[in-house]
């Protein structure tokens, strides 16, 4: 690396144009919704500088505070069953012989490289009253059914009635799960490629069983890996819009809709932007917290 | 030597015995990952297969039929939308190569004040919740009174796409062997020739990945567009988002099957030339 | 070493890697209660996997391992009453020293208060009396091994395992540590299994040695007997530096074969085997003669001029290649300061050995 100052000439055309671009197309834009955020809702829907802070204040109001409540809690149910699912995912594809690891890992990621609108609605055709699920559950319930009958116990089961699995805060849980799922599995697998395969024959070969090491051992040692995929999965599903907007019901509201709503049909857009805003906070603690846990493997060694 | 004798020592031969960490052989991870599996593909290839299926109601399995994408494709509205994409993703994707590309030298290269701040400030378009860009463009656009149509998509669209193309940029270079560079220099070139017969023949899979990149994430862009898009300047997520307001219908899915398959095979080239640009 | 119980006893066993590698072929080999035994090769010869079947870490695909009487294929590592030294010693960068010695009591149920005085035992006997509360990452490599091997002694092991336990340390500390390992082996009269690539090491620890090649065992014995009376080429050629001349089967006289040898004509020496065509002979360059003059009574003497001189300190190796273009190595003592610069390049010299001391190898 060299010193910009040896040639500024060469910098300022290597860095100036995207700066350029970033600072009017996004810094620009983010700043304007700062100011909004401490705006007002004017006669006509217009949004008027105030400065005051009752759009924050509104925030913290029993309704919207309920929202914000439910969306930390939707995104940690869906981190939570994100790593249940990634953490033996991850670990299958890491201990996998050397030829099978980038042909499952690319099995894992692919899904991914499709539109996440598509793949979020495709869960509609699977959890609405007529999908797939409930034409599965149907069909074991018939089967059961026969059986029953078959041993002289007709009637027993009843007849089927279709779940409603579409448009409630599961169907959103499934979609975050679903969505984020290759967010979580890609720093675990990371970190446990890189671990050294002989601390966890060291803790077999002194007693322990394989889930022993595997709470002993491998956890505290990929511990970087699950703090890192879990704050990923955290940031992505609390911010998100689109999976709660299709598969959600009015009740599964999270902070993404409650936002798109300021600027859709409720019209506030001083209200929406420290909505924003508070998001954003967020996210920025979270990667703090990130960073900070980051430079402390760097440091420990692990 | 008295060694143990007692037991009879015939060969013995061992069937197929999984070594304790071979976690990935052990029948429980394998329907483990099996599970996964099933869950990470089952509603795609489901969806897939649908657009294949002759029935309105898009239900129950009636037969086979290619009749919806005819359909799709007839539709002037979804073939507009898709032609929108397109010329969004196109341009977007060459201005935000050619910005991002020099971006990602520069933060490889220079040493500069505020280099952290200045390179979070440059990731934060990754960072931040993709709806937050979205609502900031809107609320930019109308301030300066600009209407919404496929230029501001566009404008939005190059504005994020710039720091994954410089990410992917920063690290084709970080397996760069600067002394290449020295070696140019040494025989006599000047920066300018160094760059064009040294550096650049070394970044250019870098630069292809980039622009893949950058025109996947743009076709398959739905949050962002959905703020900065305004009537009759629709892309074709946003045409399957409105036309799924109705129903799930077979079009639907032939239209959101032609996408995956056009957003996969970029994919997958972008991620072969990588492969075997690291391999060299 | 009288009643001589194995306290592992392998047989026939084979391990293959896919259907193409195979790592170890057909091994036998009984290992004695006891003692201090090395398994001594060249990397890929299949030393280490052979102890990690030991140790539980690979299954073998054919035959079998007992240990004290007990069969131990298919059983899990943290069934089998070994423990292992890791070559990178895998101590846990997550607990202390304390933690990490004690970590073999703890998942056996062990409780903190019987736990703590044997872990302050275990770690005197490696020398790190107070070192309990520290972190790995404040250790250097020779302490980490020293962890290493206390975390494993803890556990009272029926054998010993070490994985080349000295390779990650300088050169120095490696000496000390040899000596220190022979030390702690007699002190707590484990038997010890070593794997190693160092024949310095095996020789100066073992007390027997299986030397392997390409996944079999080439000559089991005690370190003198593999150094003087090597029973193939590859050994006497691992083993130490050689002199090695290919020689044909001319007769035998007595219980002397007669050969001869290119380049410097017949000799008669003592050999007990069966004489083939192929067969070479060796001679240990510290075991030969040199002088300015013919020698008489040595049964083998070359003539020729010194091509080089390398100085190594303690002794210095003199290359002689007589007319015939046979090269030959001896070497001789540095016994006084005056003792290097007395050969010089372009010397005429003698070398000559005795019969006795020459090696017949017909593998």
């Amino acid at each position: 690396m060299e010193d910009w100052r040896k040639n500024k000439f060469a910098f300022g055309i290597f860095i100036g144009p995207a700066t350029f671009w970033l600072v009017l197309f996004f810094m620009l834009p983010l700043a304007v919704v700062w100011v909004y955020s401490f705006g007002g809702r004017g006669p006509q829907g217009q949004t008027i500088i105030t400065f005051s802070l009752a759009n924050y204040q509104r925030a913290l109001e029993w309704i919207h505070l309920g929202i914000i409540w439910k969306s930390a809690w939707i995104a940690g149910i869906a981190t939570l069953l994100c790593l249940l699912m990634g953490f033996p995912l991850a670990k299958g594809i890491a201990f996998a012989p050397a030829k099978w690891k980038n042909p499952l890992l690319l099995i894992v990621i692919l899904p991914f490289w499709t539109n996440l609108l598509i793949r979020t609605y495709s869960w509609i055709a699977v959890l609405r009253t007529r999908g797939h699920l409930n034409f599965a559950l149907e069909w074991l319930h018939d089967k059961t059914d026969m059986a029953m009958t078959f041993l002289g116990l007709p009637e027993l089961m009843g007849t089927f009635h279709p779940l409603a699995l579409l448009y409630n805060q599961s169907a959103v849980i499934i979609g975050l799960v679903y969505v984020h799922l290759p967010f979580m599995v890609l720093p675990l697998y990371a970190s446990m490629e890189k671990l050294d395969r002989s601390y966890l024959e060291a803790s077999l070969d002194l007693g322990a069983g394989h889930w022993r090491t595997l709470f002993n051992v491998t956890v505290p040692l990929v511990k970087p890996g699950i703090l890192s995929g879990v704050l990923l999965t955290y940031i992505l599903s609390i911010g998100s819009f689109l999976t709660p907007d299709l598969l959600g019901g009015t009740e599964s509201m999270m902070i993404g809709n409650l936002i798109a709503q300021q600027f859709g049909s409720s019209r506030d857009w001083a209200f929406g932007s420290a909505l924003s805003f508070l998001l954003m906070y967020a996210t920025f603690i979270i990667l703090w917290i990130k960073t900070v846990n980051a430079k402390d493997g760097e440091a420990t060694g692990i | 030597m008295k060694a143990m004798k007692d037991a009879p020592l015939k060969k013995k031969r061992y069937g197929k015995l999984v070594n304790p960490l071979d976690y990935t052989r052990k029948g429980w991870m394998q329907t483990l990952l099996g599970i996964n599996f099933f869950f990470l593909y089952f509603p795609i290839v489901a969806l897939v297969a649908f657009s294949f299926n002759d029935s309105k109601r898009n239900i129950v399995w009636k037969g086979f039929t290619f009749k919806y994408y005819i359909k799709a494709y007839n539709n002037e509205a979804l073939h507009s939308s898709f032609m929108n994409s397109i010329t969004v993703a196109s341009i977007s994707t060459v201005v935000s190569t050619l910005l991002g590309t020099m971006l990602g030298l520069a933060l490889y290269r220079y040493r500069f004040p505020f280099k952290p701040a200045y390179e979070g400030f440059a990731h934060l378009p990754i960072m931040i919740p993709e709806i937050c860009m979205g609502i900031a463009m809107l609320v930019f656009f109308s301030l300066i009174n600009m209407p919404l149509s496929l230029f501001t998509i566009t404008v939005s669209h190059i504005a994020f796409t710039i720091p994954f193309v410089a990410v992917v940029i920063r690290a084709r270079m970080s397996g760069f062997d600067t002394s290449y560079e020295e070696v140019s220099y040494d025989l006599g070139a000047s920066q300018w020739q160094t760059f064009w017969n040294v550096t650049f023949p070394y970044l250019r899979p870098g630069v292809v990945a980039g622009a893949l990149l950058a025109f996947t994430l743009s076709i398959d862009d739905f949050v962002i567009t959905f703020f900065t898009a305004g009537i009759g300047s629709t892309t074709l997520p946003i045409k399957i988002y409105s036309m799924l307001r109705f129903s799930v219908t077979p079009e639907v899915n032939a239209a959101s099957t032609v996408l995956i398959v056009l957003t996969l095979t970029l994919t997958i080239l972008a991620m072969t030339i990588q492969a075997r640009a690291n391999k060299r | 070493m009288n009643d001589n119980r194995a306290i592992i006893s392998i047989n026939n066993l084979t391990k293959t890697f896919g259907d193409v590698v195979v790592a170890v072929d057909n091994v036998t080999i009984d290992i004695i209660e006891g003692e201090f035994f090395a398994l001594l090769g060249p990397s890929g010869c299949g030393k280490t996997t052979l102890l990690r079947m030991l140790a539980g870490f690979e299954n073998p695909n054919e035959g079998r391992i007992l240990i004290d009487g007990q069969d131990m294929v298919g059983i899990q590592p943290n069934r089998r009453p070994v423990n292992m030294v890791f070559q990178s010693y895998a101590v846990f960068p997550h607990m202390t020293v304390a933690e990490n010695v004690g970590y073999g009591l703890k998942v056996d149920g062990v409780n903190m208060a019987e736990a703590r005085p044997r872990i302050t035992e275990a770690l005197s006997l490696v020398q790190l009396d107070g070192y309990e509360d520290r972190m790995p990452d404040q250790l250097s490599g020779g302490q980490r091994q020293r962890v290493a091997l206390a975390r494993a002694l803890i556990k009272k092991p029926k054998v010993l395992l070490l994985d080349e336990p000295l390779s990650a340390l300088d050169a120095k500390l490696r000496e000390q540590m040899q000596l220190e390992l022979v030390r702690l082996q007699q002190s707590v009269g484990i038997t010890f299994v070593i794997v190693t690539h160092d024949q310095d090491e095996a020789l100066s620890m073992a007390d027997r040695i299986a030397v392997m090649e390409d996944g079999r065992v080439r000559q089991l014995a005690p370190p003198s007997e593999l150094y003087e009376f090597p029973n193939c080429r590859f050994v006497a050629d691992f083993i130490g530096k050689t002199n090695l001349f290919k020689a044909t089967t001319r007769g035998t006289e007595g219980s002397n074969v007669i050969l001869e040898i290119k380049g410097l004509g017949e000799v008669a020496i003592p050999f007990k085997g069966q004489a083939e065509n192929d067969i070479s002979i060796a001679i240990r360059p510290e075991k030969v003669r040199l002088s300015g003059t013919e020698p008489s009574g040595d049964a083998i003497k070359i003539s020729g001029k010194v091509i080089q001189v390398a100085y190594y300190g303690d002794e210095s190796h003199i290359l002689l290649e007589n007319p015939t273009g046979v090269v030959i190595t001896a070497n001789v003592p540095n016994d006084s300061r005056e003792a290097q610069g007395r050969i010089v390049e372009g010397d005429d010299m003698w070398i000559s050995w005795s019969a006795a001391d020459t090696l017949v190898l017909t593998e």
